[in-house]
């Protein structure tokens, strides 16, 4: 695997006295990774779509006043045309009001759960695989055991449980959201455990590392600065690949009745419900399809290009 | 598990939605008794292109002649050729068959697959209601002696010459060990509902079966119809009754007196039959095999029939109209269709399903803070565009707007009660009623708005349908909030399942509710509070009640108690009517959509005929390759 | 390395232990019920239905269902299906089969194809080939495979009528065998090979940039040789993670896929017993998913080992 060293982290805070010598400007790890990310064209395509379509769905019902919820029969199903850019769904419903109104659901959910996903496994991948023994016994069985759950009724027996509750306390969107975000990433993190925990073997007993151990730094030091950015990878692979389907999980979750209303356009819903009018009205899924295609797509180009940017070896 | 838990509950998602049909509630009579008579002949069924035929099941009853053909549909589907001639029938349900005992089933595509195979006594038109007789000879009544006078008993009289498929012959035995095996608790038969009144039955001799009620039986002829009442063979199943049901290798290789028998059968996935050598009409049936395929979802099924042909008949086709039209341009199918599939009804809830009474909401003396009001009810049930409904949503599988719960046979139905789509007069019942609208549109009255909660199963057509009646709610000021719980939640039965049908825990809810006997007596016990410990669902009686809206009259119970045991057919006709009548004009329970049945078949099968209260292949017998 | 196969054995009888109870609870506790069909059928009355759910052993705290369970597992008993009232071993032994030649050949099929198309990717990085896979990659893993199939069975079944869309245990011509097989296996290795070979990928492109790969290339290797005798084998700790996390799925599966074409494999048989609770069901294959993940998982530690000298176990 790739090798990162501090050895960069040598800076001239000191204005310098001799002339020969040219200032250095300060360099840090996370400086230089944000520098290589943006001279990467294709992450920095990847993260303009990605914010442009943030923005579209938070703005875009604010300046599009078409109405996601008119069911109008007269209008169904009918191609894109002026009076409705994306056409119309089988109950007349305009789809693209539905498509920026239900994105920042879409979207939100996707990011939030992803973070939750990756953040745990990279948290317990991190832990087993520096400490070993007892540490490592434990949070791998522990990862055998939500890998063998059965999701299905264990998602059951937790909306059945928390729903009614959150949703009495914080209202039903925001109750439902978080239900949603914590049960499709608290069950998606154990690939990302396995996947962090696996790095985590083989870089801990690399020379730069086990310099490290020798001069003393603590865990916490050794695992954030040495280790985690020569493992993040597969991390962020795993990260850009949660979030697509995170996405289709919410609206598969809402279908089963588990999640948003039937009437909440999330783009995987929206998917869902297309999915018998392919030959009919096959602008129903192709615009929702490509929302999310574009969405994964930038996020992933995005994903390279940290990755890139965290390659110290790669020239940039 | 592993799979990314998308693609793990994508597939549920197809196959939730297929779950509601075998859920659909299913109600058999349970009491009273003379025989039903109707006037009319066997009404058509109607569906776009297609050639189902004429129910002649009234015409083969009033003939009343012993050892008539044992399917009553002997019309133009009379078998052209002789047996086996036809090759193999590819059958496709998209509920997969999990056993093929009928009395130990719990889905109806189990009980059609195995009418393949088992026969009843009777079966019944769903039309007029008229029985005719399949493994009986002829239907008892008054007039032949078969029926007493003060209809407690029945005497009945097999076709002679009968035998299993293994030889062993068919006698009034096998009659009785069957009601045996139902009426022992130890089997936990799921049939056991339609023997409750039978007192006890007894072979007089090897061909004739009198039974015994424990009290007057208008529907004496319910332990023995349709697939609710196949015969059991004693010769095979007397070692398996009580808790060794379950053990028995026939329930999923069953020994009848049908036209096939099983050659082998994968639960969950394919049954594959061939013909009985010792059926008792010599030249039928016309298919030498028939292969019966389960599994995945109702649009690749009718996908199969109409535009691939690689299946030949497709059941329950509970899809989009819209949908359903496109796949039929494939051309190469029919559809088949029949009314009774049963009336989806939304339901209002008399009690309060918000407040807490010592650990149970919808409690009945709880009156519901909004929907006591029978303007407001009123009001809600005239704003829904019930026609939109069956038009966008249904189109030839429903037989139309409804606003009554009880729509079949014909002389059951009623034209008392009309419910408009009149929005303007609904918001003037509800102004009447003193619900102001408020600056978003929605009511309020003493600072309580008007927000209502609808709850339904998971299933992509109801959703539909909760879309529109949110959008009437819209027009008139009441914020309705949607809920959708899966369908096996939703009509499960377990104690702790809160979000099921009989705790009722929401404003309204809605689903249908369809019956299997020409005679609804338990079907109206929906709303009856005889005893109101026994009947309103509640902690004490496990939520097992059936009057889930928590509607207590005196006049609908004292109507309901005759019914079950009034043997006059046209004064009980009267009383259902009257009981429909009561029902819908208090606005406790509105019908939306009369269901039809839809099946579809290759255009070159003729012979289905699913105008039936009984399986829709009970006459597969008589199903033959035109031309 | 001996001690920890041992420890590790140790540690597996516990995890089962844990792993069955949790199952068990999950399920036990988790709405849902075997008798929804009376729930609606104003006919069964409160004592059938309870005498029902006593035959099923329903009425019984769930500790005492728990042992009971336990015990008969172990005897190889795996209970009666609620539904069919059948054993519940001979379901799933029926499937396995079918099982296998679908979901089995898929695997397979996408380890065929991910790992070299992830190689060169990664070698070739920005090319028109790597930015080709990547988005074929990305399309196969934002479509959702309920809509991959329905698409597939639309354009090859409906459109051209060239392949089957509906999958038929009885059919007996090896020919037709493979063409019913053929568009399952293609929408389930289309996904499955997307994110092998992401992750593929993404590893080689870790190791590519090594000291000792710009060695092995001044030593004037071929660079097939410099790519297969020293790039793949350290690139592979995560696809060997990826792949022993998926192989006990082939076990349950693939359950949008096997409803799509009506494969009767295991994962259409768990979630038809999910959503009927049949409960019985349910527990046997989750409990043998359960057994195969840890040993795929103990398989997969001890790979590690074999591919990575560094990584001590200690």
């Amino acid at each position: 695997m790739a090798v990162r060293t501090r050895t960069l982290a040598t800076a001239v805070s000191a204005p310098v006295r001799t002339g020969a010598l040219t200032a250095q400007r300060h360099r840090t790890l996370w400086g230089d990774v944000r520098q290589r990310f943006l001279r990467h064209r294709l992450a920095a395509a990847g993260a303009v779509a990605f914010l442009l379509l943030v923005l579209a769905t938070l703005l875009g019902p604010l300046v599009y006043h078409v109405r996601i919820q008119d069911v109008d029969f007269a209008a169904a199903t009918s191609p894109p045309a002026l009076a409705h850019p994306f056409g119309t769904d089988d109950l007349g419903q305009d789809i693209l009001a539905r498509a920026l109104w239900g994105g920042r659901i879409s979207i939100a959910v996707g990011l939030a759960a992803m973070l939750i996903a990756i953040t745990l496994g990279t948290l317990i991948g991190s832990i087993a695989g520096f400490f070993g023994h007892m540490a490592d016994t434990l949070l791998m069985r522990l990862t055998d055991v939500f890998i063998s759950i059965p999701q299905l009724p264990l998602l059951l027996l937790i909306i059945y449980l928390f729903r009614d509750a959150l949703t009495k306390r914080i209202g039903t969107g925001a109750g439902i959201f978080l239900l949603l975000v914590g049960v499709i990433g608290g069950l998606n993190w154990m690939s990302t455990a396995r996947l962090v925990r696996a790095g985590f073997l083989s870089t801990r007993e690399k020379e730069f590392v086990v310099a490290a151990r020798c001069i003393g730094a603590p865990a916490v030091r050794q695992i954030t600065r040495h280790i985690l950015p020569n493992v993040v990878s597969p991390v962020i692979v795993a990260g850009t690949l949660a979030i697509g389907s995170a996405i289709i999980a919410e609206s598969t979750l809402s279908f089963l009745g588990l999640g948003f209303p039937p009437d909440v356009p999330t783009w995987g819903r929206m998917l869902f419900d297309a999915q018998n009018y392919l030959t009919i009205a096959p602008w129903m899924a192709i615009f929702p399809g490509l929302l999310i295609f574009l969405a994964v797509l930038s996020i992933n180009y995005v994903g390279d290009g940290l990755r890139d940017a965290l390659d110290p070896q790669l020239v940039v | 598990m592993a799979i990314p838990l998308a693609t793990l509950l994508a597939s549920c998602g197809g196959q939730a939605a297929t779950t509601v049909s075998s859920t659909i509630g299913t109600a058999s009579s349970g009491a009273g008794g003379s025989s039903v008579q109707a006037s009319s002949t066997g009404a058509s069924t109607q569906s776009a292109g297609a050639t189902t035929t004429a129910s002649s099941a009234a015409t083969a009853a009033s003939s009343a002649t012993a050892a008539s053909s044992s399917s009553a549909a002997t019309s133009a589907a009379a078998a052209s050729g002789a047996r086996g001639k036809a090759g193999t029938l590819k059958m496709l349900f998209w509920q997969a068959v999990t056993i093929l005992n009928p009395h130990l089933a719990t889905g109806t595509k189990d009980v059609f697959a195995a009418r393949l195979v088992l026969e009843p006594l009777f079966t019944a038109s769903i039309d007029t209601g008229q029985l005719s007789p399949v493994l009986a000879a002829e239907a008892p009544t008054q007039a032949n002696g078969g029926l007493s006078s003060d209809a407690k008993t029945v005497t009945v009289k097999l076709k002679p010459g009968i035998t299993w498929s293994d030889g062993e012959p068919l006698t009034a035995d096998d009659v009785v060990f069957t009601w045996q095996y139902v009426a022992e608790p130890a089997t936990a038969a799921t049939t056991v509902g339609n023997f409750l009144t039978v007192d006890k039955m007894e072979a007089l001799d090897p061909l004739t079966v009198k039974a015994t009620f424990k009290g007057p039986n208008p529907s004496w002829f319910s332990q023995w119809l349709g697939y609710n009442g196949v015969i059991l063979p004693k010769h095979i199943l007397k070692d398996f009754i009580g808790a060794k049901a379950r053990d028995a290798a026939f329930n999923l290789k069953p020994i009848g007196t049908g036209p096939y028998k099983v050659d082998s059968m994968a639960p969950g996935d394919l049954v594959v039959y061939s013909i009985n050598d010792r059926y008792r009409e010599p030249d039928k049936p016309a298919f030498a095999q028939v292969q019966l395929k389960g599994g995945g979802d109702v649009v690749s099924a009718a996908r199969a029939v109409f535009e691939t042909g690689e299946y030949d008949y497709a059941w329950n086709l509970q899809a989009e109209w819209p949908v359903l039209q496109q796949i039929m341009q494939g051309g190469k199918g029919d559809l088949v269709t029949a009314p009774g599939q049963g009336i989806e009804q939304l339901f209002f809830n008399m009690s309060d399903p918000n407040k807490d009474v010592n650990g149970e909401r919808s409690h009945f003396g709880t009156p519901h803070p909004i929907l006591s009001d029978p303007k407001v009810r009123q009001a809600i049930s005239m704003a829904i565009d019930r026609d939109t409904m069956a038009k966008q949503l249904y189109g030839d599988t429903a037989v139309g707007p409804t606003v009554d719960v009880l729509s079949v046979p014909a002389t059951m139905k009623s034209t008392g009660v009309t419910i408009p789509h009149d929005v303007a007069k609904a918001n003037q019942l509800l102004d009447e009623a003193g619900w102001t609208k408020g600056a978003d549109g929605t009511r309020a009255k003493n600072g309580l708005p008007l927000k209502l909660v609808l709850q339904t199963s998971v299933n992509s057509l109801r959703q539909k349908e909760q879309a529109i009646i949110k959008q009437g709610c819209q027009q008139i000021g009441v914020n309705l909030e949607l809920k959708t719980v899966p369908a096996d939640v939703f009509f499960g039965g377990a104690a702790g399942d809160t979000d099921n049908v009989n705790h009722f825990y929401t404003d309204l809810q809605m689903f249908t509710s369809s019956y299997t006997s020409p005679i609804p007596i338990s079907y109206m016990r929906r709303w009856s509070s005889v005893d109101p410990a026994r009947d309103v669902p509640q902690k004490s009686n496990q939520w097992s009640g059936n009057d889930y809206t928590r509607w207590r009259s005196d006049e609908f119970n004292s109507l309901y108690t005759q019914a079950q045991t009034e043997t006059d057919t046209q004064k009980l006709a009267d009383l259902f009517k009257k009981m429909n009548d009561l029902v819908v004009s208090n606005y406790v329970t509105t019908g939306l959509v009369d269901r039809k049945q839809a099946d579809c078949k290759a255009k070159w099968l003729k012979g289905p005929n699913i105008a039936v209260f009984d399986a829709n292949t009970w006459n597969i017998a008589d199903w033959t390759r035109q031309g | 390395m001996t001690t920890y196969v041992l420890r590790r054995l140790v540690v597996t009888a516990p995890t089962l232990v844990v792993i069955s109870m949790v199952v068990f609870g999950i399920l036990a506790l988790a709405p849902g019920d075997p008798l929804s069909q009376f729930a609606s059928n104003p006919d069964v009355p409160a004592e059938v239905r309870l005498q029902i759910r006593h035959d099923f052993g329903l009425d019984q705290p769930v500790p005492v269902r728990y042992v009971k369970w336990a015990a008969a597992f172990v005897r190889g008993d795996w209970g009666y299906s609620f539904a069919s009232r059948t054993p519940v071993s001979g379901l799933i032994l029926q499937r396995v089969p079918t099982d296998l030649s679908v979901v089995g050949a898929a695997y397979l099929v996408a380890i065929v194809l991910a790992i070299p198309i992830g190689v060169v990717a990664a070698i070739k990085q920005y090319s028109w080939f790597d930015h080709l896979a990547t988005t074929f990659a990305f399309v196969g893993f934002s479509l959702p495979t309920f809509f991959t199939g329905v698409l597939l069975i639309l354009i090859f079944s409906v459109h051209f009528g060239w392949l089957p869309s509906i999958y038929n245990t009885q059919v007996r011509a090896p020919g037709e065998a493979v063409k019913q097989a053929i568009m399952p296996i293609a929408v389930l290795a289309l996904f499955q090979t997307a994110s092998l070979a992401r992750y593929t990928r993404a590893s080689v492109l870790d190791n590519v940039r090594g000291d000792y790969v710009r060695t092995a290339r001044a030593k004037g290797l071929a660079e097939p040789a410099v790519v297969l005798r020293h790039v793949l084998r350290n690139s592979l700790i995560p696809v060997v993670t990826l792949m022993a996390l998926q192989l006990p799925v082939v076990f349950t599966g693939a359950v949008v896929t096997e409803q799509i074409f009506r494969v009767p494999g295991i994962g259409a048989l768990l979630i038809t017993a999910i959503q009927t609770s049949d409960t019985p069901v349910v527990m046997a294959i989750t409990f043998v998913f359960a057994i195969l993940v840890v040993c795929f998982n103990l398989l997969a530690d001890l790979l590690y080992g074999v591919l990575d000298p560094r990584i001590k176990y200690t």
